[in-house]
């Protein structure tokens, strides 16, 4: 029998169900919070179900952030949510873990270490804090110097690409450092070393070289700033320093190309900062940086505190903290190793290619990421007269993707491009499934272009037998075995089998219903008072500050 | 019957599945520290390396070091760990995470009376702890300050920031890090934190604010932000300039509106233009998660903010890091929730019970001289040796050192500059230290400082005979040397780096 329960007394909480609970039919305290509590059952559903409302992370290919690990390191995250990063005293191999990181990611990196001697660095919440660390030390190195030489250090500078991420301009503006961009030009989507070095003057704390540009992966010439650098340096008596950004290729360049110099092996690099929670692997809210040696970070920007009786030193921006995150990267550094690494890596890198393939077969897109360079695919309409790039992302999110749309980076505003990270659990089969969508949501929109103003029942009706085969077909076959790597030029046959495996993630699952119903929706109810509004917010997606956002 | 030894233990990789886990050869084999690994290891031999690694580390809930939270409910746990790949920053992507940290921020500003009419509307921002809230706080206090400066034509060199010596560390990195000189109020005996006095004498017209702490992380004193506020309206000072104030309640943030509701310290004074607090603190979240709020847009300049797109929409945020798990924001909104107003009160209330029991327990052995407020202030207790008792010489770091036998981790710290030749002893009492566990804690004290009373008594006579000893030789000089050694033998291990309480 249904009856509604008035007012519940205090005693009677427990035996309800969550559901039948007062708290869901009553509205939650929004604002204010609330006078009374509420069972931790039923607090624990309203906000597991506000939470549905949030995307998938895993089909989220806008983000290079790791969305899924393995169980074991889940379960190890689970059990240090409670330490406290900076309790150094208290949890001592915590501490430990981090000083072991350090040093394998320095002699990843080339750091020139001696025997005995330890790396210097620090684990980070992100690169972000990483890259605020590492500016202040050239800034403070470069001050000292300054004033060591009795000349002026108040007009500050450092030199980068205009594709950096907005951490730079943070730091920028925060720590009152002037920029001098470096603006990208067509063809090459990265700041040009020889006009970064020109820029370089007697102020110029560093030149920040980025490895893996977020608008499309690709990977700054180091190397030759380096040298170029040196030269200057050579004629002028200045050391001007250089730090690399490399959030998104430290851990890929090392993998895939090894023989790639951009690191420590290059003199004037003084720093490193990498994300441990991109290609590191790891969850949210880990960043590393490293510097080439002790003299290289200003003993009066570290703090220390007491560990043990003994002096620990700090260099840090945040605090307390959460430390299982460093715990998690460590995990992935002894469980994957060097070839686990290069072989999850590698994996990423050959469904990046196969999937840019299936795009360049298109026809309707230009490619703009390059062969060498972080794994993801950045594409753009080589005719936007019918359909923007904008909508394109607005229609696969209807399918459950998550693929932003944004405009490169000064002086090429005019470039639109849409960007998909290829992520450890980024499958081939997804890749398929993504692939599939992609057609569909541009058939729908030159379906749309061809036949508007006038309604556009007919042309979904018309995908709705085709997409229900293919369902169909998913079900019919077992999944194929994911092949080993294609040659990028080979262009696969598709195999549909694969998609059986998008039913392992919620939000995909609503594909199960018929496709029309998803497809006719984006159509009601009035498709160009639909195209106006998309148009109207898209137009704020461009704003230079939103560019890629990690 | 022959007896023969397994051959190899170097199995091959395809073996490894069948392995047991402690009998795999990656576990006979060192893990190189410094290098990476060349080949991978199977996930359970990885899980429990690390996590037999990690049984070395002192455990949370024994940590009476910390305010920070050790332990939440099942519940939260569940929904923290189904956030932990979730980016907060992706506000687009995460819609329902945004609009979380929304909800929470707008449950703060109320707390804290923050102005929430028409046009005059806090803003605020979740952030990694209090330090990232108050490095924010204090460069928005200086931009505000050049901003001024520049309007007026004059100089914007040499800013100062003025606090009590008992500030927390991150205070004294942001004056590094961000150029600005720190004038420090000396503590005293009788008062062990800010002087309202003396820093308002300290506040010059390139004063870019004060920040008095809600609950000194030494003794847990509240301190007189009321009085501060007074005081520096009162001054007069060159261009028109008005000081104001960023509170620091990392600690005291959650404590004084469910315990002490009438007290002022917060946007009901007219000077506090921002305050931070702690959610991983008495915000009962684990770490990771802590909250700046503004007392209106104009009390953070513009030129600070950075825009990001959310589901179209320009969203401004104002941050040091950027990417961040959403999981500690998630549990945060979970609490309030879960609690709500009354239920923060009858913890912050079970808090201050325990702590008044610990405290009377102390007491009650004459061993102890407690230094934190028993009427007001966060519930913890700080406490040293008796001075002029017969427990007088013995030393807290020893006691300290000691009850870590007992898996207690209780430790002692030097007070700030001016009372450096204090050592205090702090336990704070989070939720999850049951009436029980305090109980338990005594009688572990008792007994170590039984144990340590014996052996420096002990000690003290092998000294005195051997004084004797040389007294009848008629070695005088000696004797002095060992009296020298006397002085501050007892506590000679006190003068080591400075130990700050962290968090």
């Amino acid at each position: 029998m249904l009856h509604n329960i008035v007012d519940a007394g205090d005693e009677d909480r427990v035996v309800e169900s969550v559901f039948a609970s007062r708290y869901t039919s009553a509205s939650v305290p929004k604002y204010r919070i609330g006078k009374d509590g509420i069972p931790k059952e039923a607090a624990y559903q309203m906000i597991h179900d506000e939470l549905l409302l949030d995307c998938n992370p895993r089909l989220n290919l806008a983000s290079f952030v790791t969305t899924w690990m393995e169980p074991e390191c889940d379960q190890l995250i689970m059990e240090s949510l409670n330490k406290n990063y900076i309790d150094i005293e208290e949890y001592p191999i915590t501490n430990d873990l981090q000083e072991r990181c350090v040093n394998i990611i320095a002699n990843l990196f080339h750091a020139p270490l001696g025997e005995s001697e330890g790396a210097v660095g620090v684990g980070t919440v992100g690169s972000s804090e990483a890259i605020m660390l590492a500016g202040l030390a050239f800034k403070r190195q470069w001050q000292n110097k300054r004033k060591a030489q009795g000349k002026p250090y108040d007009k500050p500078n450092f030199v980068c690409g205009s594709e950096v991420q907005v951490c730079w301009e943070k730091f920028s503006n925060y720590f009152e450092v002037e920029t001098r961009f470096v603006n990208v030009k067509e063809g090459s989507f990265v700041m040009d070393p020889h006009e970064a070095v020109e820029a370089v003057d007697e102020n110029t704390i560093c030149v920040a070289g980025i490895l893996g540009s977020t608008y499309n992966g690709e990977f700054e010439n180091i190397k030759l700033l380096n040298d170029l650098l040196a030269e200057k340096n050579a004629k002028t008596g200045w050391d001007t320093p250089i730090h690399v950004d490399a959030a998104s290729g430290g851990f890929v360049a090392p993998f895939l190309f090894p023989d790639l110099e951009w690191d420590f092996r290059l003199p004037l690099v003084k720093s490193i900062n990498v994300s441990g929670h991109k290609f590191g692997l790891v969850y949210p809210g880990v960043g590393w940086v490293v510097w080439r040696s002790k003299a290289d970070l200003p003993e009066d920007l570290v703090f220390h505190v007491n560990y043990l009786g003994a002096d620990q030193p700090t260099f840090t921006l945040n605090f307390s903290k959460g430390a299982s995150q460093l715990i998690a990267q460590y995990y992935q550094f002894i469980r994957l190793g060097f070839e686990g690494y290069r072989k999850i890596i590698s994996n990423c890198h050959a469904n990046a290619a196969y999937l840019r393939q299936e795009i360049v077969d298109m026809g309707c897109f230009d490619i703009y990421s390059k062969e060498v360079g972080v794994p993801l695919v950045t594409f753009g309409l080589k005719d936007r007269s019918n359909f923007t790039e904008y909508e394109i992302a607005d229609l696969l999110k209807q399918f459950g993707w998550i693929v932003p749309a944004y405009t490169m980076a000064p002086d090429l505003e005019h470039v639109t491009m849409l960007r998909v990270l290829v992520r450890e659990d980024f499958s081939r089969s997804l890749a398929d499934r993504f692939f599939s969508d992609l057609k569909m949501t541009v058939k729908i929109l030159e379906d749309r272009a061809a036949q508007l103003p006038r309604p556009l029942a007919p042309a979904t009706a018309a995908d709705a037998p085709a997409a229900a085969a293919e369902a169909a077909a998913a079900v019919a076959h077992p999944p194929a075995p994911a092949a080993a790597a294609p040659a990028a030029g080979k262009k696969l046959a598709r195999n549909l089998a694969d998609d059986e495996k998008y039913t392992f993630s919620p939000i995909a699952g609503t594909r199960l219903m018929p496709p029309n119903q998803g497809v006719e929706h984006t159509h009601s109810p009035d498709p160009s008072a639909l195209r106006q509004r998309t148009f109207r917010v898209f137009k704020k997606n461009s704003i230079a500050k939103t560019n890629g956002v990690c | 019957m022959v007896l023969s030894r397994a051959t190899s233990t170097d199995s091959s990789k395809e073996d490894a599945v069948l392995e047991p886990v402690f009998a795999n050869r990656y576990m006979q084999q060192p893990v190189k520290r410094h290098v990476f690994p060349e080949d991978e290891m199977p996930r359970e031999v990885a899980y429990q390396i690390v996590s037999d690694m990690l049984e070395m580390d002192g455990k949370p809930r024994l940590n009476l070091a910390s305010f920070v939270t050790t332990w939440m409910e099942p519940e939260a746990e569940r929904l923290m760990t189904a956030s932990l790949n979730k980016n907060a920053i992706d506000l687009a992507e995460y819609p329902a995470c945004a609009r979380i940290q929304e909800l929470c921020l707008n449950m703060l500003a109320r707390l804290f009376h923050a102005p929430v009419s028409e046009g005059q509307t806090a803003v605020g921002t979740a952030t990694i702890g209090s330090s990232e809230a108050i490095m924010l706080a204090g460069l928005a206090m200086k931009r505000r300050w050049l901003k001024h400066r520049k309007e007026k034509g004059l100089p914007t060199d040499n800013p100062n920031l003025v606090v009590g010596a008992n500030t927390h560390v991150v205070v004294e990195k942001f004056a590094n890090y961000f150029e600005v000189e720190l004038r420090m109020v000396p503590v005293t005996p009788d008062c062990p934190c800010l002087r309202v006095r003396e820093a308002v004498q300290r506040c010059d017209d390139r004063t870019i604010g004060v920040v008095p702490i809600l609950g000194s992380t030494y003794t847990g004193h509240f301190e007189d932000v009321q009085g501060l506020d007074e005081g520096l309206r009162a001054l007069d000072l060159p261009h028109g300039w008005r000081v104001p104030i960023h509170v620091d309640a990392a600690s005291g943030g959650f404590i004084a509106p469910f315990l002490y509701p009438a007290l002022a310290w917060d946007f009901r004074l007219p000077s506090v233009l921002s305050v931070s607090t702690s959610g991983h603190k008495y915000g009962l979240t684990y770490p990771g998660i802590a909250w700046l709020l503004f007392r209106n847009d104009q009390c953070l300049p513009q030129d600070l903010i950075y825009h990001i797109d959310y589901l179209g929409e320009d969203q401004p945020t104002y941050t040091l890091n950027f990417s961040r798990g959403a999981a500690q924001i998630v549990g945060q909104y979970y609490q309030f929730l879960r609690l709500g107003f009354r239920g923060f009160r009858r913890v912050m209330q079970s808090c201050a019970s325990v702590a008044d029991s610990l405290r009377e327990q102390l007491e009650g052995t004459g061993m102890f001289h407690m230094l934190s407020d028993a009427d007001m202030g966060i519930p913890l207790v700080a406490f040293r040796f008796k001075p002029n008792s017969p427990y007088a010489h013995l030393s807290e770091r020893e006691l300290s050192d000691d009850l870590r036998r007992h898996g207690w981790i209780l430790p002692s710290y030097q007070m700030p500059p001016d009372m450096h030749d204090v050592t205090v002893l702090r336990v704070c009492v989070r939720e999850d230290f049951s009436r029980e566990l305090a109980e338990w804690l005594v009688r572990d004290i008792k007994e170590t400082v039984g144990r340590i009373k014996a052996h420096a008594d002990k000690a003290r006579a092998r000294r005195g005979e051997r004084e004797e000893e040389v007294r009848k030789e008629g070695k005088a000089e000696m004797g002095a040397e060992e009296k020298v050694g006397e002085e501050d033998g007892g506590k000679g291990e006190l003068s080591m780096p400075k130990a700050k309480p962290l968090c």
